[in-house]
């Protein structure tokens, strides 16, 4: 049975080997260096990437990175399908600003408290919605995430309503503030997208992982063999959940407010198409999943605008001008022919290559959900 | 007196509208084990060009608020036809790539109806009587409410008599039961699994057109914001009941209603809380089955 | 041999269910009339086979049905082909009334419905009863009907008197014999009495594998054999 971990196919080595650390240990250094250097890469970076424009995209790219990690987490890992992920990433966001405006503490207290308080929510929410599993399970995350939007909407006076939350910059040291500093800021989220793949690593290699992994491939057997497979579920969810509050917090900081867009049941699609795209369980899938498709939607924004656009037909220049448009086309198209993502196609291609079988992690998801549905069908002569 | 009444006549109108889109979801997630995302798609679209046609025809006739309601039937039916035959069957029994394909059809739409009719709601307005108000036992109840009800039970109606008289019917009422069987017997489900979304389409389409009278405008959002609630009252009902949905559609709106009204404007809270509730105390919804 | 050639080959019939192996192995034929049973140990694989022929479930392997491939073809294009199936557990539909469950079963122009009145006096009598009210038996028998109503050229049947009353089972039996002498048919069964006063052949399957097929009745009598490979002596009444 193919159980694919997300150790990196591509790069020859033994579990545990030192190759595909070392291999991403350079990654992470020469993404530390890029703000030093002078690389051009036109059409994806607006600038150099020593340029605030292309730090500031490269920040959002790596805050996506983590919140897809953190989701893959959920799905690939232990195979829950959660429509409401945003609710954590979101519930750090506003949590950051709320506690540097109403508490007046300092940057750091306040990064612990957002985090205290995305704990407690997952939590709450996650025992509540794990009394179910599958499609119920889905829609009590969606609901919870469409309450926490509604929560924030409506309060106009604490939570700025559907302005969103400004920064209180007051309380962020120099060094996080403004244009000059988006350096500071890249490195920031470059530490937060690092310390979110180390964890989601750690979970992955775990007992806790290889139990919840267990239980995503047949939840009974588990069960009868005396472990618990309910909270080693709630330990991975609720670790995802505080990944999401992480990478939230980050945004925060990025951005210098928040919206309440990154609370409800859009945000959570929209991780859940990066994760899909990138390749569900894998770790690198996740992350590129994010990247890819931070790129973009704002590279095709940016399309939108061209000149050459506007000169065609409405029917092709309506469709070329929305960039969500165009990303779900190619999400659908993805989930059709191409179920294991990018990850996930090239990680086949390669175990196919020797002679392995293979079998999309999505697709083992699916076997997964019918073989604990129709267990006790099953037990037939 | 007055306001307990308002708030159940308005309750009841409002969960006709949930359950015109809701109806449509439960049969297609009974039938065939899918979460049809796209179902706030189809009610979108049929708004739409509901809209278009009420406008080229006058919008005061009532003649025309009726084509535009059949209209937006139609399109639903298109629309949810054409997504069953392209999207859907050919993913057939891979149930969770199939809800990710309706969530990426819906992400598409909303775009894709951004880009042709602008982010901005447009205000819609229909025969004069739709404004007033009508007075019973001393509340104020808007006339909007009145048509929701009407299109709502004949809808239920329709689909009642629909699964008991006809034989579709009754491979559909068979299929949500056990879908194995039924192909086990030589009948082929796919064809009730278009026809269910038809089905289901023509419904949410119908509520489309009834939405965008209700909230008198229409945008590329209409859809998503009501497909919240009809996946709830969906669960509630209990996934593949007809009069779980009916039942749940009421049930919920009235507690919306009433929270709104004593409780400061809640209901959207009250609505999530009761779904919570539910899931926890009953996870096959009100009149489901046992999954 | 002048026999007629069997109506059911099945050969190297390989089954899984959500990626685990239920059938590993398995090749026999039916002949075209009679009833022929399949005998094995709970778990073997016995109900995978029948629902493998059916196409119900994930399968590899060649199954031919008078002479024509079925094996590629969708299940309710097989059963179109003339294989009539009463599952174990019954699985009628409770919501349906059973005449409605009849009547969805009916394929054919003209369905035998005076030859099951016959048989099943007693559904005529409950026509409109629906049919999660009715007790086991009376289920198991809306379960044969279904499968006598339209002229299929065998039946797959799926311990048909599993939990029932010995008086129901001998009704079902006597229903079945009745049956057999229109169309062949293939009978999962683990009910030994029953088995030996109907079948004629028998297959008996262990570990997902053909072990060892011929007469039924010198099956049954050899005590070695079926304590070996039953587990459990023919004498004994279930």
């Amino acid at each position: 049975m193919t159980v694919t971990t997300g150790v990196p196919t591509l790069i020859r080595g033994r579990a545990g080997s030192v190759a595909p650390f070392a291999v991403g240990g350079a990654l992470v250094i020469l993404m530390a260096i890029l703000p030093l250097l002078n690389i051009s890469i036109p059409g994806i970076l607006p600038g150099a990437t020593y340029t605030p424009g292309s730090l500031a995209l490269l920040s959002l790219c790596m805050v996506f990175a983590a919140l897809a990690l953190s989701y893959n987490l959920l799905l690939g890992t232990a195979g829950m399908l959660s429509f409401g992920h945003a609710l954590y990433f979101g519930a750090g966001a506003y949590g950051l600003g709320l506690a540097l405006q109403y508490l007046g503490v300092p940057l750091w207290p306040g990064v612990l408290i957002a985090l205290v308080g995305g704990l407690a929510i997952a939590l709450f929410t996650g025992a509540v919605a794990m009394r179910v599993t599958g499609i119920p399970f889905a829609m009590v995350t969606l609901a919870f995430a469409q309450a926490g939007s509604v929560l924030v909407r409506r309060n106009q006076q604490v939570t700025g309503g559907e302005e969103g939350l400004r920064l209180p910059v007051e309380h962020v040291p120099d060094w996080l503030v403004g244009v000059v500093n988006t350096r500071s800021l890249y490195w920031f989220t470059l530490a937060v997208v690092v310390i979110v793949y180390l964890v989601v690593l750690w979970v992955d290699r775990s007992q806790l992982g290889h139990l919840a992994q267990a239980t995503r491939e047949n939840e009974q057997r588990v069960q009868v063999l005396g472990l618990r497979p309910y909270t080693a579920k709630l330990i991975v969810f609720v670790v995802a959940a505080l990944c999401a509050s992480l990478a939230g917090i980050a945004y925060m900081l990025l951005q210098s407010g928040t919206q309440p867009s990154s609370v409800g049941a859009d945000l959570t699609i929209t991780v859940l198409v990066m994760v899909v795209l990138g390749g569900v369980g894998f770790r690198w899938g996740a992350i590129v999943g994010g990247v890819l498709y931070t790129i973009l939607d704002q590279r095709l924004t940016v399309l939108a605008r061209a000149e050459w656009i506007h000169t065609l037909p409405d029917v092709l220049r309506i469709p070329l001008s929305e960039p969500l448009f165009l990303l779900g086309v190619l999400f659908i198209l993805v989930v059709m022919f191409l179920p294991g993502g990018i990850a996930g196609t090239m990680d086949s291609w390669v175990r196919r290559r020797r002679g392995e079988r293979t079998r999309s992690q999505l697709r083992q998801l699916e076997d997964a959900a019918n073989a604990n549905a129709g267990e006790v069908a099953e037990v037939r002569t | 007196m007055s306001s307990i009444v308002l708030i159940l006549l308005t309750g009841i109108g409002l969960g006709a509208l949930y359950f015109l889109v809701a109806s449509g979801l439960s049969l297609i997630y009974g039938l065939m084990h899918v979460l049809n995302f796209a179902h706030g798609a189809f009610l979108t679209l049929s708004a739409f060009i509901g809209w278009q046609v009420a406008l080229s025809l006058g919008t005061a006739s009532w003649g025309s608020f009726l084509v535009s309601l059949l209209v937006g039937a139609v399109v639903g039916a298109i629309f949810a036809t054409l997504t069953e035959l392209i999207l859907i069957r050919p993913l057939y029994e891979r149930h969770i790539e199939q809800v990710l394909v309706t969530v990426g059809l819906s992400f598409a739409a909303v775009a894709l109806f951004e880009g042709i009719w602008g982010t901005d709601a447009v205000n819609v307005a229909g025969p004069a009587w739709l404004k007033g108000t009508t007075d019973v036992l001393g509340a104020r109840i808007p006339n909007t409410y009145w048509v929701l009800m009407i299109a709502a039970a004949l809808v239920l109606g329709g689909l009642v008599l629909f699964l008991k008289k006809t034989r579709y019917g009754m491979i559909i009422r068979a299929g949500v039961e056990n879908r194995a069987m039924v192909t086990a017997l030589g009948i082929d489900v796919r064809k009730s699994f278009t026809l269910v979304f038809a089905i289901g389409g023509a419904a949410a389409g119908i509520g489309g057109v009834l939405a965008m009278h209700y909230t008198t405008f229409v945008s590329a959002h209409l859809g998503s914001t009501l497909l919240i609630f009809a996946f709830i009252v969906t669960v509630i009902g209990g996934l593949g009941s007809l009069t779980g949905a009916a039942v749940a559609s009421v049930l919920v709106a009235v507690l919306q209603q009433f929270a709104n009204v004593y409780l400061s404007g809640t209901g959207d809270f009250i609505v999530v809380a009761l779904l919570a509730v539910v899931l926890l105390v009953r996870p096959s919804g009100l009149m489901g089955r046992k999954a | 041999m002048s026999e007629p050639s069997p109506i059911l080959t099945v050969s190297h019939l390989s089954a899984s269910i959500a990626g685990q192996q239920v059938v590993e192995d398995v090749t026999f034929e039916v002949p075209a009339t009679g009833i022929t049973a399949v005998l094995g140990r709970n778990g073997v694989g016995k109900t995978s086979t029948l629902r493998g022929i059916l196409g119900l479930i994930h399968r590899r392997g060649e199954v031919t049905l008078a002479g024509e491939r079925i094996d590629g073809l969708a299940t309710h294009r097989i059963v179109q082909r003339g294989v009539g199936y009463v599952p174990e557990d019954r699985e009628v539909f409770a919501g349906l009334t059973v005449a409605e469950n009849l009547s969805l079963a009916e394929r054919d122009k003209s369905p035998r419905r005076e030859f099951v009145a016959e048989l099943f006096p007693d559904l005529v009598k409950r026509r409109g009863q629906l049919a999660g009210t009715l007790s086991g038996g009376q289920q198991q028998m809306v379960s044969v009907a279904r499968a006598l109503l339209n002229e299929n050229r065998i039946l797959l049947v799926d311990e048909p008197t599993k939990g029932l009353a010995p008086k129901i089972v001998g009704e079902v039996a006597a229903a079945l014999a009745e049956a057999s002498r229109v169309v062949p048919i293939l009978l999962v069964e683990q009910n030994l009495d029953v088995v030996r006063r109907l079948a004629a052949g028998a297959i008996v399957i262990a570990n997902g594998r053909v072990v060892h097929t011929g007469d039924a009745r010198t099956i049954l009598d050899d005590e070695a054999l079926t304590t070996r490979l039953l587990g459990v002596s023919a004498e004994v009444h279930q």
